[in-house]
């Protein structure tokens, strides 16, 4: 580890919490519906669009018709997406002449890309036509990361209501983090990418002779433009099979920090709203603190294992530290940083290869996921992901301040803490029981790269990848066979739809309650000593579940690479 | 109830039955009630099979398996033990409350006019009959007095030996089946159903019959089977992982594993910590119609206390004579105190005492005076005495003043006065000031006038009850806001409100105030408790969240309350909102230990269970456990054995302390949080040596 590798991560952190409040602050504005700098150029937009499709933007919806809504948009944009990767060889904009994608990988595709993961069991350049790129998968990434942000402010507003119906209109909501937050930054953020250096157009591939003679195909296209929002919405479908690696998704080390902040932004300024919206800023802040230690706790133990490097290179006299798979523009301390902020986050893009960390750095984005994406999370899923882990700390432990729990003024009951149990436990039963079936079914087993516990982490990696909504990929698995898409596919839609529809009735149940004024007896949320306990409920609940895997995988693997045995 | 002879919860009368119940509470039904204590259950007898299968097939670790269905079966048992000793005094008590509710004849009036009666058992009783209960009878069932006065020996029910009175009208007219009439005679109409009488379901309620779960019983049932749902795909997923690795895992062993995983400390206490709570309410005297009502009473908000008995002590007492100008304080006095003389309240009383102490006015004979008594009357709201054609009154200052200037009908006894003095306008300026002051520092006036001529005003004070002050800022640290309710007008009810140090107050209450008054503070959120006795108190006992109706109350107040004080102790509402609380920290406090439990068990069981075929994975036997399966005998022999460790704790209730929500949670939180953490590491190490050291694994 070295100084400058740590001044390269307090600058990211700062630049983070610098960010906080002023994204807060507009991001409010534009739930609340009320008016900011942009609104005289995208409010006639804005009402434009409600004219064109018919929203009455007033009024509001009961939880289940938010939900309804939210649902109906992801299957017909699902049915969009899926059409539009089958029939795209008779479609406009490829110049590749790229054929249809196979049913079981344009499932996985679509669904994937619905559900905000990204899951790539396809290389972009060599599998999609620029059409599908943009219309289809740009497309998505907006309106998943919008959807996201939706549910979030949903649930807000079922703790800053009381005795309410509804909990806002989903279209409005969709619209609104669309039109206000993710394109004016998107647009902003890709022309400065540009200018750093980063594709934007629609050419075909570019034929070059190398130094050797051999013969390379240079893929191009409107990289720019996806760039931006594949991190902003912490979607992290590469444009590139080689994803933020290739020099053509971040040329240098500040399109990697424009990406890495990209990701953080909207999760980190979300907490920042959710105190605002709520009418006491520290709530928001207490959120923040709690993503904020389980977030450096990760880097300092992955950039800790990535720079003390693995014993066995070590004893050959390759020291400074795990290089193997990372690039040299980006380094260890970025690389290790890029790693954690993207499984954090739930964006998936990544900048080196996880398959060639060290088993323990390898460790951190896996239990990032497993935790559920909630260190700032997916754009919106991280804040109500942390919510429910809240209402479930609450419920642990307020009871010992002797009265019913409650948070932010709502009793929690019977109905929130099965809601939240319901979201929580789904995620161990998708990633566990899928990881489970995979490691003993001979096609399966037969796409794993490494064997023994090295081998068993890349599967578990993947499920828990997708389920997650992360849709990173530990690298070494082949994932495109109808086993994998099929139940990757599965993974992915019930570990975004199971987790949103408990969250939305909740969200629904808390809007109906009455709100209870503080007093000396609240169990107190702004503490240092409620931020320790959620840590500590987060990393004892979802740790539990699932150590027996992390044991057999990184583990063994870690403890075998001390003892001189590599997998 | 046997309140003179204490049980305590680790007396042989409750354990030894309780041994005997934990193995009856094996019946699917009744474990069927508790998800995770089922679930054990569950997999124990599925463990037994596994053994079973074992001794015929003589598979090798027989000795093994053996003992982990052995613990197994303990950690069902034990749980049933905690909840058998739980339930144990309480249905002593129902045997005893069963014992003394003997087959009882009843006298029922019949015909029009009620004249006669015939003899009838007392549980072919109706509603609306009406018998006759005289000296010596037995009262055959809840009713009301509608005729008569009675001395009721009421221990049966409240275990305190003194008679109360029970009259018709008013707030003492109701009675209750079981206790005994001592003195008169009564006719009482039957206000309950055979069956449903108050000593039926008390004894109902003693015995946890009609024990249902509460709301947030239920939403922790929830939490707990989430849990077990979580930690059954941590754990039968193991087996293909170990498959992929090359090793296999034995079914007792994941079965191991699972059970020390998944919550069972709660799982097993949680009902014996709900029945602990009402008992420990039952021990008090006091009677929670619900589980829900303890619970709501520790989510309480905002306290409404009756000022009288409650705040101050029932009774006013003189506190000074405030004459007016041109009267010496010693003429107002001996005024006040053949006022006085006859006037048997304890006001009256406490004039004659401070003539006496602090004027040395002796006490004269009433006999030797041949004075004429006037009685205080509603309509009059003053009393006196008449002496030789002198006459004395006290009482309300306008009523005096009405009497001085003749407006009303005269009294009794006004063929003495002959002449019809009026007051100056000065001197009723003078004294309206004089009764204002007195207002304002909390006191009650009363004027005396003698012969015509007003003499001043004796200052009747409220006295705050010893200690109220400090329970109230306890109150106020518990983040809980107490508001008295009195008739009393604005001024004193200040007054006497800044002295207790209740955070408001509501003067010059009406039962609708007071009802509104509940409601304005539930439509913000808040939980309301109280507590009353009269009819006219009933509505709002209905409404308040947690309504305490005094036992020597209404029939309609008791009905309309959630709990019932049987020592009609007002001020108790304070101990009963800890009660609630404590019960609620219990489970809190158990919970958090239980899950944290669960790191300590993993470091055991996951390197004991894989070092088979990764030996690497000893790495994370950090207790230097002695072997695997000493290992995962110790973990589960510790799961079994903290159940029974940590019943005296959820029997008695984690400790509550005012102290504000922050601190309590930090001090819980440090205790049971991080002391669930390390204990078990020191406890399954401490076992594992006793294991090995007896050859047992």
């Amino acid at each position: 580890m070295t100084a400058n590798g740590w001044i390269q991560i307090l600058i990211f952190c700062a630049i983070i919490v610098a960010l906080v409040v002023p994204l807060g602050a507009y991001m409010t504005r534009v739930f609340n519906g009320e008016r900011t700098f942009l609104s005289p150029v995208l409010r006639p937009i804005e009402i434009g669009l409600y004219r064109i499709a018919g929203i009455d933007e007033s009024r509001e919806q009961h939880w289940i018709m938010y939900t309804i809504a939210m649902l109906f948009f992801h299957v017909a944009g699902f049915l969009f997406l899926y059409a539009l990767m089958r029939f795209q060889e008779f479609l406009p904009l490829n110049p590749q002449g790229m054929t249809a994608v196979a049913p079981d990988l344009a499932f996985n595709t679509s669904v994937s890309f619905i559900a905000n993961t990204n899951w790539q069991n396809y290389g972009g350049e060599s599998t999609m036509s620029y059409l599908v790129q943009m219309l289809g998968l740009t497309h998505q990434n907006f309106l998943s990361a919008a959807t996201g942000m939706a549910i979030a402010v949903a649930l807000i507003r079922g703790f800053t209501r009381a005795s309410s119906r509804t909990v806002g209109n989903f279209w409005v909501d969709l619209t609104r983090s669309t039109l206000y937050i993710l394109l004016p930054i998107c647009v902003a953020g890709a022309i400065v990418l540009v200018a750093l250096g980063v594709p934007q157009n629609l050419n075909p591939y570019v034929e070059a002779t190398t130094l050797e003679g051999a013969k390379q195909t240079i893929a191009q296209g409107p990289v720019a433009s996806q760039m931006m929002i594949k991190h902003l919405g912490t979607n992290g479908g590469g444009f590139f099979n080689a994803n933020a690696a290739h020099p053509y998704e971040s040329p240098n080390a500040i399109t990697n920090l424009i990406h890495m902040v990209a990701i953080f932004a909207i999760g980190a300024g979300l907490t920042s709203v959710f105190g605002r919206m709520v009418g006491n800023r520290r709530q928001g802040w207490s959120i923040f603190a709690v993503m904020g230690i389980l977030f450096v706790a990760g880097v300092v133990v992955c950039y800790w294992a990535e720079a003390s490097g693995t014993t066995g290179l070590n004893a050959l006299g390759l020291t400074g530290g795990n290089m193997e798979g990372k690039e040299v523009r980006f380094g260890i301390p970025l690389s290790a940083l890029f790693a954690v902020v993207t499984t954090a986050a739930s964006c998936g893009a990544v900048n080196a290869m996880h398959d060639s960390f060290t088993a323990l750095g390898g460790m951190i984005p896996l239990i990032n996921m497993q935790l559920g994406e909630i260190i700032i999370g997916g754009v919106g899923a991280g804040l109500y992901g942390m919510l429910l882990f809240v209402i479930i700390a609450i419920f642990v432990a307020g009871l010992m301040v002797g009265r019913t729990p409650e948070y932010i003024g709502k009793k929690i009951e019977a109905k929130e803490v099965k809601m939240a149990m319901l979201a929580i436990l789904i995620l161990p039963l998708m990633y566990l029981g899928w990881s489970a079936i995979a490691v003993v079914y001979p096609t399966a087993v037969a796409s794993i790269a490494n064997p023994g516990p090295h081998g068993f982490s890349e599967v578990l990696y993947a499920f828990v990848s997708q389920t997650a909504n992360n849709g990173s990929a530990f690298g070494g698995l082949t994932g495109n066979i109808l086993f994998y898409n099929i139940t990757g596919g599965i993974a992915m839609l019930v570990g975004r739809f199971i987790m949103i529809v408990p969250a939305m009735a909740i969200a629904g149940s808390l809007a109906a309650k009455k709100s209870i004024p503080e007093s000396a007896g609240t169990f107190p949320t702004t503490s240092g000593l409620f931020i320790g306990l959620v840590v500590g409920v987060i990393v004892i609940i979802g740790g539990l579940t699932f150590f027996p895997a992390l044991a057999l995988g990184p583990l063994v693997d870690h403890i075998s690479m001390i003892q001189g045995q590599t997998f | 109830m046997s309140r003179s002879k204490p049980m305590s919860m680790m007396d042989a009368r409750i354990l030894v039955p309780a041994l005997g119940e934990s193995f009856k509470k094996l019946n699917p039904r009744s474990l069927a009630r508790n998800p995770v204590m089922f679930v054990v259950a569950v997999v124990s007898a599925l463990t037994t099979i596994f053994f079973a299968k074992d001794i015929v097939t003589g598979a090798e670790n027989v000795s093994f398996t053996f003992q982990i269905v052995l613990w197994l079966w303990f950690t069902v048992l034990f749980a049933n033990f905690a909840e058998a000793v739980a339930e144990g005094r309480g249905k002593a008590q129902a045997e005893s409350l069963r014992r003394t509710r003997t087959e009882t004849q009843a006298k029922l009036l019949t015909g029009t006019d009620r004249k006669s009666y015939k003899q009838i058992p007392g549980t072919s009783l109706k509603v609306g009959d009406v018998v006759l209960v005289e000296a010596g009878d037995t009262i055959p069932s809840d009713g009301e007095v509608i005729d008569g006065v009675a001395l009721v020996n009421e221990a049966a029910i409240t275990g305190e030996s003194a008679p109360v009175i029970r009259e018709s009208g008013g707030d003492r007219s109701a009675v209750t089946g079981g206790t005994q009439v001592l003195s008169d005679r009564i006719r009482v109409r039957i206000t309950a159903a055979p069956g449903s009488t108050f000593i039926d379901r008390m004894i109902r309620l003693v015995e946890g019959a009609e024990r249902q779960k509460t709301p947030n019983e239920i939403a922790l049932n929830v939490l707990l089977a989430g849990l077990t749902i979580i930690f059954v795909f941590a754990t039968v997923t193991i087996p293909s992982y170990a498959a992929y690795a090359g090793g296999a895992i034995s079914v007792v062993v994941l079965i191991a594993l699972f059970v020390t995983l998944i919550p069972t400390t709660i799982g097993a206490l949680l009902s014996a910590i709900g029945i602990a709570g009402m008992d420990r309410l039952v021990r008090f005297n006091v009677l929670a119609m619900s589980g829900r009502a303890v619970e709501a009473a520790g989510d309480v908000d905002t306290l409404l206390l009756d000022k009288t008995g409650t705040i101050t002590l029932g009774n006013r007492q003189a506190a000074e004579f405030k004459p007016l100008r041109g009267v010496s304080e010693q003429e107002l006095a001996d005024a006040a105190q053949l006022a006085s003389l006859a006037d048997e309240t304890p006001e009256g009383r406490s004039i004659v005492v401070l003539a006496k102490e602090k004027h040395g006015i002796r006490e004269r004979n009433l006999a030797e005076l041949h004075g004429k008594f006037i009685p205080f009357t509603a309509q009059t709201r003053m009393s006196g005495m008449e002496v030789d054609g002198s006459w004395v009154r006290k009482g309300a200052v306008d009523a005096i003043l009405n009497y001085l200037n003749g407006s009303p009908s005269p009294a009794a006894g006004s063929a003495v006065r002959v002449l019809q003095p009026t007051v100056s306008a000065d001197v009723v300026r003078e004294i309206n000031a004089i009764a204002e002051a007195v207002s304002k520092s909390g006191g009650t006036p009363l004027a005396v006038a003698k012969d015509g001529r007003l003499l001043g005003v004796i200052y009747l004070k409220d006295i705050v009850k010893g200690g109220i002050r400090e329970r109230f800022a306890e109150l106020r640290r518990m983040g809980i806001r107490t508001v008295m309710i009195t008739g009393d007008n604005p001024t004193t009810a200040a007054a006497i409100a800044a002295e207790a140090g209740v955070d408001d107050f509501l003067a010059q209450a009406t039962p609708e105030d007071k009802l509104r008054l509940i409601r304005d503070e539930q439509a913000k959120g808040k939980l309301v408790a109280m507590c009353g006795d009269g009819t006219n108190d009933a509505p709002a006992l209905a409404q308040a969240d947690v309504g305490v109706a005094m036992n020597t109350g209404t029939q309609a107040a008791r009905e309309a309350g959630n709990m019932v004080d049987l020592d009609s102790n007002p001020t108790k509402l304070i101990e009963i909102v800890e009660i609630g609380k404590q019960l609620l920290m219990t489970r809190g406090a158990l919970t958090t230990f239980s899950i944290a439990n669960d790191m300590a068990k993993y470091f055991a069981i996951i390197p004991a269970m894989f070092v088979a075929f990764y030996p690497q994975l000893n790495a994370l036997n950090i207790m230097n456990l002695a072997s695997p399966q000493s290992a995962i005998l110790s973990a589960i022999i510790f799961n079994a054995l903290i159940i029974i460790g940590l019943i005296p704790l959820a029997l008695r209730g984690v400790a509550y302390r005012a102290i504000g929500a922050a601190p309590l949670l930090r001090r819980n939180l440090l205790i049971y949080g991080l002391g669930g953490v390390i204990i078990p590491f020191i406890g399954i190490k401490a076992i594992d040596l006793v294991v090995t050291a007896l050859h047992l694994a």
